[in-house]
């Protein structure tokens, strides 16, 4: 079905999955903790609005429920946790510039096209309406991977962590026109039990080393194995 | 027919180069209502180029037979690029000419040479424009072809009379390429027509100059042509963002009602258009140079994601 | 009314009342109590299934595969339980960990009960996942909870590997769930094993097997399949000893038995396709570079429980071997063998507990003279060490030579690679071994009180099951084989 065939709805529905693309982008680049907790916020209100519009044209109801919820963890709930904990640990002027943004944007770019020709033989199925923003999802999982591994900072480890989770939400969406309640309601669980965890953790650590860069903890190393 | 196609043809590239000072007048009437002035009148720079054809066109001794060319080169070439791009109607014989490529190779041309005039007379401000221009553009260049390319993709064909014809065919069709290249062009237009926040058109500061800085030398005449043609390139990127994108308005014939319709339409789109950068320039400030790169990386990268966007999503499996 | 409910539900109200208990010395009662009842209630449980065959309620589904991991599961946890109410008072009592850290401790330690019980009776893939991942957030907490820089970091890199490698697994459930919605109608049943089960060899090969590698690189980071395993020598060493215990002897069960279930899935699947052991080769794949990998870092360790973490990622990796080999044979030694290692396992960790007490200290340099400092503690840990190394006549020694036999059998060159990794790793575990066990006792080491009894019952269950396999267990895990492998041995 080419794009012409569509309607309205569903096309503005691929609009909003590649504005989470970028927010996605934005949010690898974001230099000040406080900008990357909004674009996170936004990703989330793109993510439930897909939620709904998936709901609306193909008649789930429960979808409607998922979308809501949605929109209050990830983008009101998580965001303004996030935010509580930056202040907290007076990290809001703190500025991470990324130290190679051209290569890591090229890298971020070589994971999208990886996740279009993974997802490939998929959408050779017929796919229903939604595509390809499959490829799209995984490439949002995957670039929160990505930025948890170049980030050092642990609170920008974790917004990678809920990235990836709204991209794996975005994919359960966008394929199976969302998972079962049950499970939706288990995962949305388990999600705000880890923030709980992680915002824990961030007091543990800043205890612990003083501050919030993760690449100063390498005690537990093959090399220096020194007991306590 | 043909005739008064080529009639037609001459009639339009006529017409940018008399409206493009009015364009720039209104950008700056709006940007001085803005600031609470009256500002100056819309047809000011009309008068001022008039005044600067009167003056005497006074040139350094070390300048060259390019400096004393250039001017004429730059001008030629924005303009031919110009009348290539749909202004008010599709169906004219340049719109077989109007091949995105070839305004883009027109405009690089126009611009090596504005380089090479700043660079000709051996000032240091003038070596110092040309060098950041070419930075600039260097940068800015990659985006404009990507955004391109995502057009041409779509369209199948790199003609913009096509592209435009493509958009008209498809009623109401939400793209996210062509979102992300509009995007795209929008800061890359920004950057290559010298305005805020890549460079300032009415400073004269060392720090801060890009293009004043490579036609400081200029006087008379030449200063004349050489402001004509950046206000004709303004116009040049103010058509292409109006009419590829938002093309719902334009003639798609030559009888005159028709005509007459399209000119309304795009004259309104660039009014809307100008009045939306009068506000950027005013609600932006000017970025250090070497943010620049930041910017035009963001361009580059929106333009990349248009042309993923559309292999990912819109073409069908 | 059957006996699941309380095999599940106990432990989460024991969680949810040792959260609001004060008082830390009745906490360690409650907790044995609480871990007992569920220990009968899956006694229960198990009589019923061998009547009955296979339970199957709503979201819940017990059978011969998963009901001897629960009887396994309780059955260590109630040991373990036993034996962190006097290890944990001394902990305590040594100011290591303050009173909130002790009310956690109890209450997570049934959390992570709860969810690996979920998980292993649950019908549901989405909530099997849910309880994989709900273990590992109870089980975080824990593993920082001496406060120690390094329990912290520990901590940390546990969250965020495991984080990580789970959230690639929910990708796999969903390309999973995709698939099956072209096949079964009902949205409801989409992630129902058994039914996903029925219809296997329609699904789409191509989809499921694109779904198998996100799921096994996501559940194989939870196993500790090298070289997703960076989190676990951590983990496993910088928690307190209970926590390493069932850490190393429960949870790496859990992640295998969902990697298994998958595979199942999967192989129905692709029966027919290009491709049809593709499971099986990448489990046979991982499992062996695990093995051989971890069996080499073994020589490396300094830290006594880093070296038996590293022995755990080796024998999660031979377990992934056996049922990527597939075969009634190569079954049956796997899932004997995930029994087996998980009794030795937690025998060992609660031993090199009390080792850790006697010496002051984890470092393997500085653990000597155990045997004549404290005869108990020294043979447990000797003895432990010789039933996890694969000597005769302990169990781990049946189940290593029912999978040599079994790779002879079917793929004869690997043999060679896991003859030399099963020497390595003996060389490497007795070498740390012999010094820590035989040499000249430290000035000033004191016997510590310590109760060997669940160290005892675990080994002679392995000494007997070396010995002469049960009856009822042979036919248990036949009848297991028979449902994973469609052939059974016996």
């Amino acid at each position: 079905m080419s794009l012409e065939q569509l309607p309205l709805l569903q096309q503005l529905m691929l609009v909003l999955a590649a504005v989470v693309l970028f927010t996605s982008f934005a949010l690898l680049e974001q230099a000040r903790l406080v900008a990357a907790i909004h674009a996170f916020a936004w990703q989330g209100v793109l993510v439930a609005m897909v939620t709904a519009i998936v709901a609306a044209s193909g008649g789930l109801a429960h979808l409607f429920f998922s979308a809501a919820l949605t929109l209050a963890l990830k983008a009101l709930l998580i965001p303004w946790m996030l935010h509580r904990l930056v202040r907290r640990l007076e990290l809001d002027r703190h500025r991470e510039p990324l130290r190679r943004p051209a290569l890591v944007v090229m890298g971020a770019l070589a994971l999208v096209i990886f996740s279009y020709w993974l997802v490939l033989p998929l959408v050779q199925q017929e796919l229903l309406f939604t595509r390809n923003i499959v490829a799209v999802s995984l490439a949002v999982v995957l670039i929160g991977l990505l930025m948890m591994v170049i980030r050092t900072q642990a609170v920008a480890q974790v917004l990678g962590f809920m990235s990836m989770e709204n991209g794996l939400f975005l994919a359960a969406v966008s394929a199976t026109g969302g998972m079962p309640l049950v499970v939706e309601l288990g995962v949305a669980f388990d999600v705000l039990v880890a923030m709980i965890l992680f915002g824990v953790f961030f007091f543990q650590i800043s205890e612990s080393i003083d501050s919030l860069d993760v690449d100063r903890m390498t005690r537990l190393t093959e090399r220096a194995e020194d007991d306590s | 027919m043909s005739q008064a196609g080529w009639g037609l043809a001459v009639a339009q590239a006529l017409l940018y180069v008399a409206l493009a000072p009015l364009l720039a007048g209104w950008i700056r009437k709006v940007k001085a209502s803005l600031q609470n002035r009256r500002g100056p009148s819309v047809l000011q720079p009309y008068r001022d180029l008039r005044k600067l054809f009167a003056k005497e066109a006074r040139m350094a001794h070390t300048a060259s037979l390019v400096f004393r060319a250039a001017p004429y080169v730059v001008f030629i070439a924005t303009w031919l690029a110009a009348a290539a791009i749909p202004l008010v109607t599709t169906k004219l014989p340049t719109a077989a000419m109007a091949d995105v490529i070839v305004i883009v190779g027109l405009l690089a041309l126009a611009r090596f040479f504005l380089a090479l005039a700043g660079m000709d007379v051996g000032t240091a401000f003038g070596g110092m424009g040309a060098s950041r221009e070419m930075f600039v553009s260097a940068l800015a260049e990659p985006a404009m072809l990507m955004a391109v390319f995502t057009l041409a993709m779509t369209a199948h064909s790199t003609n913009l009379a096509s592209v435009v014809d493509y958009q008209l065919l498809g009623d109401n069709i939400l793209r996210p390429s062509y979102m992300f290249a509009l995007a795209g062009l929008v800061l890359v237009a920004v950057a290559e027509t010298g305005r805020i926040p890549v460079d300032n058109p009415a400073t004269h500061l060392e720090l801060t100059m890009i293009h004043e800085a490579m036609i400081l030398e200029y006087s008379g005449r030449h200063l004349a042509i050489m402001e004509w043609a950046a206000q004709l390139k303004l116009l040049l990127y103010g058509v292409l963002l109006a009419n590829v994108f938002f093309p719902w308005g334009i003639a798609e014939g030559t009888d005159p009602a028709a005509l007459g319709m399209g000119l309304a339409v795009v004259v309104g789109k660039l009014a809307v258009l100008g009045a939306a950068l009068a506000v950027s320039e005013t609600v932006l400030a000017k970025m250090r140079l070497f943010r620049a790169p930041d910017f035009l990386n963001l361009a580059l990268l929106l333009t990349l994601l248009g042309l993923l966007s559309h292999v990912i999503l819109e073409v069908g499996a | 009314m059957s006996a699941l409910p309380w095999v599940v539900f106990t432990p989460l109200a024991g969680a949810l009342l040792l959260a609001s208990i004060r008082r830390p010395q009745w906490a360690g009662w409650i907790n044995v109590l609480v871990s007992a009842v569920t220990f009968l209630a899956t006694l229960v449980l198990a009589f019923t299934v061998a009547e009955q065959g296979v339970l199957a309620v709503s979201m819940f589904r017990v059978d011969a595969f998963n009901v001897y991991l629960l009887v396994l599961t309780a059955f260590v946890g109630m040991t373990t339980a036993i034996f962190s109410r006097p290890y944990m008072q001394y902990v305590r009592d040594t100011g290591r960990v303050n009173r909130r850290g002790m009310r956690l401790y109890h209450a997570m330690f049934q959390t992570f009960m709860f969810t690996m019980l979920l998980a292993l009776s649950t019908d549901n893939l989405g909530v099997l996942w849910v309880a994989v991942e709900g273990a590992t957030l109870a089980t975080v907490l824990l593993v920082s909870l001496y406060r120690t820089p390094e329990a912290i970091e520990a901590a940390w890199k546990y969250f965020i590997l495991c984080g990580v490698g789970i959230a690639l697994a929910l990708f796999g459930t969903v390309l999973l769930y995709f698939a099956a919605q072209h096949v079964i109608e009902d949205p409801a049943a989409g992630l129902s094993w058994s039914a996903l089960h029925a219809v296997a060899p329609q699904l789409q090969p191509s989809i499921m097997g694109l779904a198998f590698v996100f799921l096994l690189v996501g559940y194989g980071t939870k196993i500790g399949l090298v070289p997703m395993h960076q989190w676990l020598p951590d983990a496993h060493s910088e928690g307190p000893t209970p926590m390493s215990a069932v850490l190393s002897g429960l949870l790496l069960n859990v992640a295998l038995y969902a990697v298994v279930r998958l595979k199942m899935l999967v192989d129905g699947s692709l029966a027919n396709a290009d491709t049809p052991h593709l499971a099986g080769y990448l489990l046979m794949g991982f499992g062996l570079l695990s093995f051989l990998v971890a069996g080499l870092f073994l020589h490396r360790q300094r830290d006594i429980k880093r070296m038996f973490s590293y022995s755990s990622i080796e024998h999660m990796g031979l377990m992934t071997f056996a049922f990527g080999l597939g075969g009634p044979l190569a079954t049956f030694g796997a899932l004997l063998h995930m029994l087996v290692h998980s009794l030795t396992k937690s025998a060992i960790f609660v031993t090199v507990g009390h080792a850790a007490h006697i010496a002051g200290t984890q470092s393997i340099d500085h653990i000597r003279g155990l045997i004549r400092t404290q005869p108990t503690v020294g043979w447990g840990l000797l003895l432990g060490v010789a039933a996890i190394a694969g000597f005769p006549p302990f169990g781990v020694f049946t189940s290593e030579f029912l999978l040599l036999t079994a790779t002879m059998k079917t793929q004869p060159w690997f043999a060679v690679p896991l003859l030399i990794g099963l020497a390595v790793a003996f060389a490497g575990l007795f070498r740390h071994l012999h010094p820590m066990v035989y040499g000249a006792v430290p000035e000033g080491q004191q016997p510590v009180p310590a109760n060997m009894l669940p160290v005892a019952v675990h080994l002679g269950l392995v000494l007997w099951l070396g010995l002469s396999i049960p009856g009822f267990l042979a036919r248990w895990l036949d009848r297991a084989t028979e449902l994973i492998a469609g052939v059974p041995l016996l």
